[in-house]
């Protein structure tokens, strides 16, 4: 045995050793997130939950120029429109959006000369059924109210890029 | 001929040639925005430029004829560039001086996809602007309820103003003002008065002028394009019928020489809505006065017992305006097995009928043929209203050199000029004795013409009235070598087909009026809504809209429009066409050779196909001719006049009243659609204004 060998064996260093990393990650802060509490960072172009988002005067922003619907690459997008009852503008009587068919690719966000439809940061969707999967028009202006804020600043943050 | 260089490629063309034509022919490409084919040239897009050697800047071309351009110094042909530098700037320019007050409102703009202006700034424009004033502005205008306008996006090609005073021969449209303040209008801002309005729509290269009824409700690449024919009337214009799922979206003319040239009435574009509403879609049985839906075995159970206790003397069959050669096959058979005569698909009581050979009532002139009369006469017939197409084609001859046009029935307006010699039978002995000038026209005329309508045929003295016709028409010398001026116009699509088919009643048999009246115990109804069947008989409908028949039903089989079902349809001109299937039949509805088929199982005579296939070839060993698609088998036009003429009889003395009081509702989808009703409400009150 060497005489090297025999002060670790005898002074419990590789233990001393072992246990010194143990602590330092011990009192390193953590990787972990404490998620659904915590989240991670999202950048401003990323790609969640599709919403359709109206005009600060509450006019919703969709055209119905169909744009979306024609580049979804997966046709997810189902859109009828016809003029409005009442002023004969042109607009979308039936907006519906496929979730489950859907590739979160952005395509519709970039064909859209409005800026009404747009994947918004949300990512917490999951449902329990998948025709909770199938989105409407109700629950897409319904999405865009509520992420309104966080929609408008992304868009802010990217639009020097574009 | 001439000869002329395009971009280095020698081309022989006729000297009348355009150079864009002449362009054309050698194959180059030459944008354009007011230039169009069957209307006159105006020259003010100024997109079409191209160079001419020799000539100090680009020349519209087509403006230029070839004739025009001068041979070079040792007598080389003229050259023209399509694609020099010279060129790509001057169309870039134009480009951008037409975008210039042009908003760019693609995304709301119904033409998006469609849009010439669209497609020739992509691919000869310049990708930016430099334009940074404000745009002009311009109020829109009302065109009545077909056409919609957006003037803010129209470059001023006045197509529109071409078409209708050329074309639809309605001069209310025009522009006013010049320069930037131009403006396309109607006159006084009515509504157009032309049953060819929304033509202008299609010719529109931006959006300016787009389809009202169908304003915004779809985008043209989501639609399936499926290739049919109309059956509004008995022209058979040719159309494009552009489905989405199972729902006709909007249908559009196709280019046929031969019939429609490019245009379609407004009553067969428009009457899409009228092909989803008041839609019979499952079977009914009237129980107790009411009807009551039910199953198709319940429906055929009720035929059956009824058919089963029916002397064959008793029972008959009419058929309607609407119906294709094959169902009307399929049902002539399941008659012949049932031993009936009593059959027949005039429902208007015209006196047409097969016995006198086919000459006696086909259009046997032609479409086409129409351009090379030289006399025209019109007897009994509104053309306009009853056959626009045929209308536009008169017009078209009397565009390029005025023939003598004489018209004896109402005195309406054809949109030319025509000699009004009188309303009734009374007319036509005086112009037949030679006490009217016109006999002299008809007997001068190389190629004299004479259209007979169907109000002087629909009446009980027709048989008399034809008779007296085809004596004019022998003593004229209309029927000869190479030329058969002796030509009926029809207004149902059906008809000809029918008569070809043989599907007026057998011996002993009674007439549609007859069986209509009372005559028969159970009436087999085929579609036919125009006629008003007595109490008493026992009604089976087949027919696909809530309309005049189904009210008299006593069991409603619902069937398939002509968008639903792949049909055969013979027009006035006895050109056979195929119509195809672009959509389904809403519910149970099915088609109507099936229906007649497993109808004929249930009454214990099976017919002999189980496909429609197997059907057509039953047809065509039958018939042959209706083999050949889009063709026209002429018949023998100088026996079939020998017959008519050897007729005789007196004509009575009333007066001819057109077939067609309402252009537009004369037909159960017609009558459906909301659009039509429309039309109609305004026609009328057109007509009030006039009359005042």
């Amino acid at each position: 045995m060497k005489i090297g060998q025999f002060f670790n064996s005898l002074l419990l260093r590789e233990f001393v050793v072992g246990f010194a990393l143990t602590m330092k990650y011990f009192f390193k802060p953590k990787a972990t997130l404490n998620y659904p509490f915590e989240m991670g960072h999202r950048g401003p172009r990323f790609r969640g939950e599709h919403a359709l988002r109206r005009y600060p005067n509450g006019e919703e922003r969709c055209i119905a120029c169909k744009l979306c619907e024609a580049i979804c690459p997966a046709q997810a997008i189902t859109i009828e429109a016809g003029p409005r009852r009442n002023d004969g503008t042109r607009r979308t009587t039936r907006y519906d959006i496929d979730m489950v068919k859907c590739i979160y690719c952005g395509m519709c966000q970039e064909a859209c000369p409005v800026d009404a439809i747009v994947e918004g940061p949300n990512l917490e969707f999951s449902v329990e059924t998948r025709e909770e999967l199938y989105y409407d028009k109700a629950k897409l202006l319904e999405n865009g109210e509520r992420w309104e804020r966080e929609i408008a600043r992304n868009i802010a943050k990217t639009a020097p890029y574009r | 001929m001439a000869k002329i260089i395009v971009d280095g490629v020698e081309v022989d063309v006729p000297a009348e040639y355009t150079l864009l034509q002449a362009a054309e022919a050698a194959g180059a490409e030459v944008p354009r925005f007011c230039y169009h084919e069957r209307l006159s040239i105006a020259g003010n897009c100024r997109m079409c430029l191209v160079e001419v050697k020799g000539a100090p800047k680009p020349v519209a071309s087509c403006a230029w004829g070839v004739r025009d351009c001068r041979p070079g110094p040792n007598g080389e042909p003229p050259e023209i560039s399509t694609k020099s530098p010279t060129v790509k700037k001057a169309r870039e320019g134009v480009m951008e001086f037409l975008l210039i007050n042009h908003p760019l409102d693609c995304p709301i703009c119904d033409q998006g996809g469609q849009c010439d202006l669209q497609d020739q700034a992509m691919a000869y424009g310049v990708d930016t602007s430099r334009y940074h004033e404000n745009k002009r502005a311009v109020t829109d205008k009302y065109l009545g309820p077909l056409v919609k306008t957006s003037m803010n996006r129209c470059i001023h090609c006045t197509r529109c103003v071409r078409f209708t005073a050329e074309v639809a021969g309605v001069p209310d449209m025009g522009a006013i003002w010049r320069g930037e303040d131009m403006e396309i209008t109607s006159y006084l801002e009515k509504a157009l008065g032309s049953e060819l309005q929304a033509n202008i729509a299609d010719l529109c290269p931006v959006g300016a002028l787009t389809h009202k009824p169908e304003a915004f409700h779809f985008r043209p690449w989501e639609l399936t394009k499926t290739d049919s024919v109309d059956v509004m009337d008995a022209v058979g214009s040719s159309i494009r019928v552009d489905s989405r799922g199972r729902e006709v979206m909007r249908i559009l003319p196709r280019v046929n020489e031969s019939v429609n040239e490019e245009w379609i009435t407004d009553k067969t574009r428009q009457i899409v809505d009228g092909l989803r509403l008041q839609r019979l879609d499952r079977p009914f049985v009237r129980e107790n006065g009411r009807l009551r839906p039910a199953s198709w075995q319940e429906a055929f159970a009720t035929i059956a017992a009824k058919v089963k206790g029916t002397d064959a003397k008793k029972i008959g069959a009419i058929v309607g305006d609407l119906a294709a050669v094959e169902e009307m096959f399929a049902l002539k058979l399941l008659m012949q097995s049932l031993d009936v005569t009593n059959v027949d698909a005039r429902q208007d009581g015209t006196v047409l009928s097969p016995a006198y050979g086919r000459g006696s009532y086909l259009f046997n002139t032609t479409i086409p043929g129409i351009e090379d009369a030289d006399a025209i006469l019109i007897v009994g017939s509104n053309p306009r209203f009853e056959a626009s197409l045929v209308n536009v084609r008169i017009r078209k001859r009397w565009r390029v050199a005025p023939p003598p046009i004489a018209l004896i029935g109402e005195n309406v307006d054809l949109t030319y000029p025509c000699e009004y010699l009188g309303a009734g039978a009374d007319t036509l002995a005086e112009l037949a004795s030679g006490r009217h000038s016109f006999l002299e026209k008809l007997k001068g005329a190389e190629r004299p013409l004479i259209i007979v309508g169907h109000g002087a045929l629909a009446r009980p003295d027709g048989l008399a009235i034809l008779s007296a016709v085809a004596k004019l028409a022998r003593d004229v010398n209309a029927v000869k070598d190479g030329w058969n001026g002796f030509s009926i116009l029809h207004t149902a699509a059906s008809r000809v087909g029918a008569l070809d088919l043989g599907l007026v009643p057998g011996e002993g048999g009674l007439t549609a009026q007859q069986m209509a009246s009372g005559g028969v115990e159970v009436l087999f109804n085929l579609g036919a809504d125009e006629i008003d069947i007595a109490p008493g008989a026992f009604v089976i409908y087949q027919g696909t809209h809530g309309d005049r028949g189904a009210h008299r039903a006593d069991v409603i089989l619902p069937a398939a429009t002509y968008t639903e079902k792949s049909g055969t349809y013979v027009n006035t001109e006895g050109r056979v066409q195929m119509a195809n299937r672009a959509a389904f039949a809403p519910g149970e509805a099915r088609e109507d050779w099936a229906i007649l088929r497993a109808l004929s199982e249930v009454l214990g005579h099976r017919l002999p196909f189980d496909s429609l296939n197997a059907l057509r070839a039953k047809l065509y060993a039958a018939h042959p001719h209706f083999a050949a698609i889009d063709t026209v088998q002429p018949a023998d036009g100088a026996s079939a006049i020998q017959a008519l003429a050897g007729i005789g009889g007196t004509p009575g003395r009333d007066a001819f009243v057109s077939p067609v009081k309402d252009f537009y509702l004369t037909n159960p989808i017609a009558r459906a659609s909301g659009v039509m009703a429309e039309c109609s409400a305004l026609a009328r009150e057109l007509k009030l204004e006039a009359a005042e």
